[in-house]
């Protein structure tokens, strides 16, 4: 068993077991750590696969803005867990009904799959030689796929501009700081100087 | 290369970075400020597209490598979304301002919304037509919940998007195993994957499935039309009216792209699919419509049976059954956007009311209107000898044509049991009860557009304005 | 031998645990002195001796800290998330230290030379956030999880800019490999064919977002003592407490050291003649803590709405705009071909 066999079980029996423990877990927070965790040992896997811009991709986005957005919305929830968990149980025949009809389907699917006769010809997922896989992808979201890459860009506009509208408040009544203003005060305008005469007072 | 790929998608090009410029003229000219000028603009914008579009003769044409494809179908598809989005965001900006919604970014989440559907329209590949998917509903997202200090149209906009959300899922399952079977995401790939058995492969199969499944619930057809009440109740009016037209010919239209340029040789296999869901959507729209007491969740479940009749011609399988789903969708919007005309004023003291009841005697408060919305409710029952029939006609003619017997005569009946609830509205505007009257007064344009949907109705019987032999050409074009 | 190491299973094992043990182990000496110098620098700025006591000059005070830190009493908060409590320490040291991983000492000096060093550099980085916000949260006290938010935002805010900046050196180099960036930056100019010249607005900028990435002052606002106590440190104590002053340490010593690899030619020697070599590169690693100590010795405390409003409206559009710019002169070969010194693929 060479490193890297050694390496594609460690990473995969991590995720497994992390994404079980993000389910099972009873502290939120601990769920959010496991889902870290989770991504990191996908990360791993992807790593082996000979992907390692995904990879980092994978570990900068989603472990390091995402899963930390998730984290701050969590720690600061006031909502009871224990409750909600009570509401599981009545929901939990109906979640496995589903659950072993998905898997049903899979295994039907999966026993009686198979390929169309051109699929690898078809396939466009395949790495030219001699380039990193960086390279490779940039090649390719700048040439062939610009088009959904910029429309995914579009999409991402909507998100935010969804986002400001639904979220932004003008609210007057509150002080607002004005740095510019707070710069360009100098003592000048701003501070008289008086000479004020011994027992006099001003 | 590049530059021949760009001439062909313009049309969108032209609309996104014109969305693009606004918000940025809108962000930095003192925001609302802006709010009227582009409610006119935008408007303006896409109907000089949609004129564009319909008046350059074009062959079919395809780029990025078949990612998008242009052809008759798709401008007639396009023309249809941009001008039935162009009238109602005209007509929005009235009501909009009477409420105090009235916001910049109205007019650009309509923009890109309506890009996405231009996008779905002319998909000629999974990736391409989940994009489009996306931009078009994240927009609608957003719009549904625009008046976000209401705890109704919140809860629309987050039904909505986790319903939405949902349906993304399942419709991107369903193109991971097409992908894993086809090991193509271009709809020609899958054509030509396809092509070579006489039924369709499992994995094919359900990847289908599941798509169908997901874009069933973008033209809320039964049993994946739970939010459209809701939606349509929560939703501001105008956002509802967007809801019930634009969308809705985006979503059937890209539908049929999928079926026929990915499945065109398993019409056998999917028809069947359709056919369920047509069936389903026309009875439970003719039945549940009855007990509504409000009129926009009424029209939430007219719009839910008169996507079962779209269907209708869909399942026919044949140039002639898309034909008469192009023209279904085309006089289905022109009745809605005449319908919600007359909803976005019905007022009593500068209060919008949406109940049927308030409807009592109109005809004695404002006869012309009344006349006007009773022909169209008559269309919308598909009452001879009016426009909405002779859709209907088309449809299950069609039907019929490809051997649906049983299904025709569903449709009859389910044509039947939903005239109920649109007689009623009319029995109440002329012979019901005398009450406090609705006072709304109508803007020169929510008029206009009540007054031409209605004649429309009237005239279309003599002639349709080419609508039908440009729709013949589309349907040729998308069987090719 | 050569045999072993590079071509069984156990020797690579071997070499690359070995590699990395001589990095840890010299970085980890290395640090104790140069805690020491940043709290002379400190001094002298304020005209005091600082540390003098512990051996010639002071200069085993921190050898003493350490036994200190190791010896004292663990106090663990009532109420506090223990795994998690303790888990934060040693994240907020191991991320900081396995960057190390990827920085080229010299030619070919690197224990791993991956071809997106860059990318793992900002990866390992943007996962110290969860060693503060774990122990902030975990403490189970109001201070330290105030001050981890606060943290945990700023560092998020100003890695954001630090991504964008290090983009535009990517464009010039045409590749992420932190070694290809130092060699496409050898030139006949010695000094001035480093990036430093064509990406001299972006150094300045670096330089502060390091500053605030690192929760060193004028941002060291997590800590904040006159208003947070300590920031998320609050409830630490004894070895804990080292674990998370080694590894904020580590992270500055790092940000010198890719200031030194991204804009100031890394191994190069400034002087065209001279040989290139690792003490170039210590020497200006030594040079930027040296700065690093100079600014926290100098500055006033920022405000947090002012750190805010610096990353995000100042340092986000001006490195943004700037990497359009690097595009266009990387692209046109503008300014004699300073922005594009593609060395792979172009």
């Amino acid at each position: 068993m060479g490193i890297t066999a050694v390496a594609f079980y460690l990473f995969a029996l991590v995720s497994v077991v992390s994404g079980l423990m993000v389910v099972i877990s009873r502290n939120p927070v601990h769920s959010v750590l496991w889902l870290v965790l989770a991504f990191f040992s996908s990360a791993g896997l992807f790593v082996l696969l000979g992907a390692e811009f995904v990879a980092m991709l994978l570990v900068i986005v989603y472990m390091g803005a995402v899963a930390v957005l998730f984290l701050f919305v969590v720690m600061m929830l006031d909502v009871d867990f224990a409750e909600l968990r009570g509401q599981l149980a009545q929901y939990l025949p109906l979640g496995l009904l589903i659950g072993v009809i998905l898997l049903m389907e899979l295994g039907l699917v999966f026993s009686q799959w198979s390929f169309a006769p051109g699929h690898v010809a078809a396939r466009a997922a395949v790495t030219p030689e001699g380039v990193t896989n960086t390279a490779a992808l940039g090649q390719l979201i700048y040439t062939r796929y610009i088009y959904l890459f910029q429309a995914s860009g579009l999409i991402l506009l909507v998100a935010m501009i969804g986002a400001i509208v639904l979220t932004m408040r003008h609210r007057t009544n509150i002080k607002r700081q004005d740095i510019l203003e707070q710069i360009y005060r100098d003592p000048a305008a701003s501070m008289d100087l008086k000479d004020v005469k011994p027992g006099q007072g001003l | 290369m590049i530059g021949t790929d760009l001439t062909v998608i313009l049309p969108e090009l032209v609309l996104a970075l014109y969305a693009m410029a606004a918000l940025l003229w809108g962000a930095f000219r003192g925001k609302d400020a802006e709010a009227p000028l582009l409610f006119w603009l935008t408007p303006l914008v896409m109907a000089g597209l949609g004129l564009w579009i319909a008046l350059e003769p074009q062959a079919t044409a395809s780029a990025f490598h078949g990612g998008f494809v242009s052809d008759t179908f798709a401008r007639f598809s396009k023309v249809v979304v941009l001008f039935s989005a162009a009238v109602v965001l005209l007509m929005s900006a009235d009501y909009l301002k009477r409420n105090k919604l009235l916001q910049f970014e109205f007019p650009i989440l309509i923009a890109l919304s309506v890009t996405g559907m231009m996008m779905m329209i002319s998909a000629g590949d999974l990736m391409s037509l989940y994009m489009g998917l996306e931009l078009q509903s994240l927009a609608l997202y957003v719009i549904a919940a625009f008046r976000r200090d209401s705890a109704r149209s919140t809860e629309a906009g987050l039904k909505y998007f986790v319903l939405g959300a949902l349906s993304s899922g399942i419709l991107l399952y369903g193109a991971s195993l097409i992908y894993g079977y086809a090991g193509t995401t271009s709809f020609a790939g899958i054509l030509a994957a396809a092509k070579g058995e006489a039924h369709l492969s499992l994995g094919l199969l359900i990847g289908l499935v599941f798509m169908i499944v997901g874009m069933a619930f973008k033209v809320s057809s039964v049993p994946f039309h739970m939010w459209t009440p809701d939606v349509y109740e929560g939703s501001p009016t105008p956002v509802t009216a967007f809801f019930a037209t634009a969308p809705k010919v985006a979503a059937m239209a890209m539908i049929a792209r999928l079926l026929f340029d990915a499945f065109g040789t398993a019409t056998g296999d999917w028809t069947q699919i359709i056919a369920l869901l047509s069936f389903l959507s026309m009875v439970l729209g003719a039945f549940a419509g009855i007990g509504q007491k409000d009129i926009k969740r009424l029209m939430a479940y007219s719009s839910i049976g008169h996507m079962g009749y779209a269907f209708l011609g869909l399942t026919a399988g044949t140039a002639a059954g898309v034909q008469a789903t192009l023209i279904y969708m085309v006089v289905y919007v022109t009745m809605n956007v005449g319908v919600f005309a007359f909803i976005l004023n019905m007022e009593r003291d500068g209060q919008p009311v949406t109940e049927i009841s308030a409807l009592n005697m109109y005809s004695e408060v404002e006869p012309l209107r009344a006349a006007a919305l009773m022909v169209l409710m008559f269309s919308l029952a598909g009452v001879p000898p009016l426009v909405g029939f002779f859709a209907k006609l088309f449809v299950i003619q069609a039907a019929l044509n490809a051997g649906w017997v049983w299904l025709s005569v569903a449709a009859m009946l389910a044509s039947v049991v939903a005239a109920y609830y649109y007689l009623r509205i009319i029995y109440l505007m002329y012979f019901g009860e005398k009450q406090a009257p609705l006072d709304g007064s109508m803007p020169a344009i929510h008029w206009a557009a009540l007054m031409v949907a209605a004649f429309f109705m009237l005239a279309g019987v003599v002639s349709m304005f080419g609508v039908d032999t440009w729709a013949g050409a589309a349907a040729a074009s998308l069987l090719n | 031998m050569v045999d072993f190491f590079y071509n069984t299973n156990l020797g690579i094992f071997l070499l690359v645990t070995l590699e990395a043990l001589l990095v840890i182990v010299l970085l980890l000496v290395a640090l104790a002195f140069l805690m020491y110098a940043d709290r002379k620098i400190w001094a002298a700025v304020q005209m005091r001796k600082g540390p003098n006591i512990v051996g010639v000059f002071g200069l085993l005070q921190s050898f003493a800290d350490f036994i200190k830190y190791i010896v004292k009493e663990i106090v663990v908060p009532a109420g506090a998330d223990k795994p998690v409590y303790f888990l934060a320490p040693m994240i907020s040291l191991v991320f900081p230290l396995i960057v190390w991983a990827v920085i080229p000492f010299a030619d070919g000096w690197v224990v791993s030379d991956m071809n997106v060093g860059i990318l793992y550099v900002l990866a390992a980085s943007s996962l110290v956030v969860y060693g503060v916000i774990m122990g902030g949260w975990a403490s189970n006290s109001k201070y330290p999880f105030l001050g981890a938010l606060r943290s945990a935002a700023q560092m998020i805010s100003y890695e954001v800019s630090i991504g964008f900046i290090i983009i535009g050196v990517i464009l010039s180099t045409g590749s992420l490999n932190l070694s290809d960036i130092v060699r496409a930056q050898d030139g006949n100019y010695g000094f001035f064919s480093w990036y430093w010249l064509p990406q001299l607005p972006m150094v300045v900028l670096f330089f502060v977002s390091a500053l605030a990435e690192t929760n060193r002052p004028p941002f060291d606002l997590p800590e904040a003592e006159s208003e947070l106590v300590a920031g998320y440190q609050v409830e630490y104590s004894s070895t804990p407490f080292l674990l998370f002053m080694i590894g904020e340490l580590t992270e500055v010593v790092f940000m010198c050291a890719m200031i030194s690899v991204l804009f100031f030619g890394g191994w190069l020697s400034p002087i065209p003649g001279l040989p290139d070599g690792i003490l170039w590169m210590v020497g200006k690693m030594a040079f930027f803590f040296f700065l690093f100590a100079l600014v926290k010795a100098i500055t006033p405390r920022y405000r947090y709405d002012q750190l805010m409003r610096l990353g995000w409206k100042v340092f986000l559009p001006m490195s943004l705009g700037w990497v359009v710019l690097v595009a266009f002169f990387a692209q046109y070969h503008l300014f004699g071909g300073a922005y594009a010194r593609w060395v792979v693929g172009g």
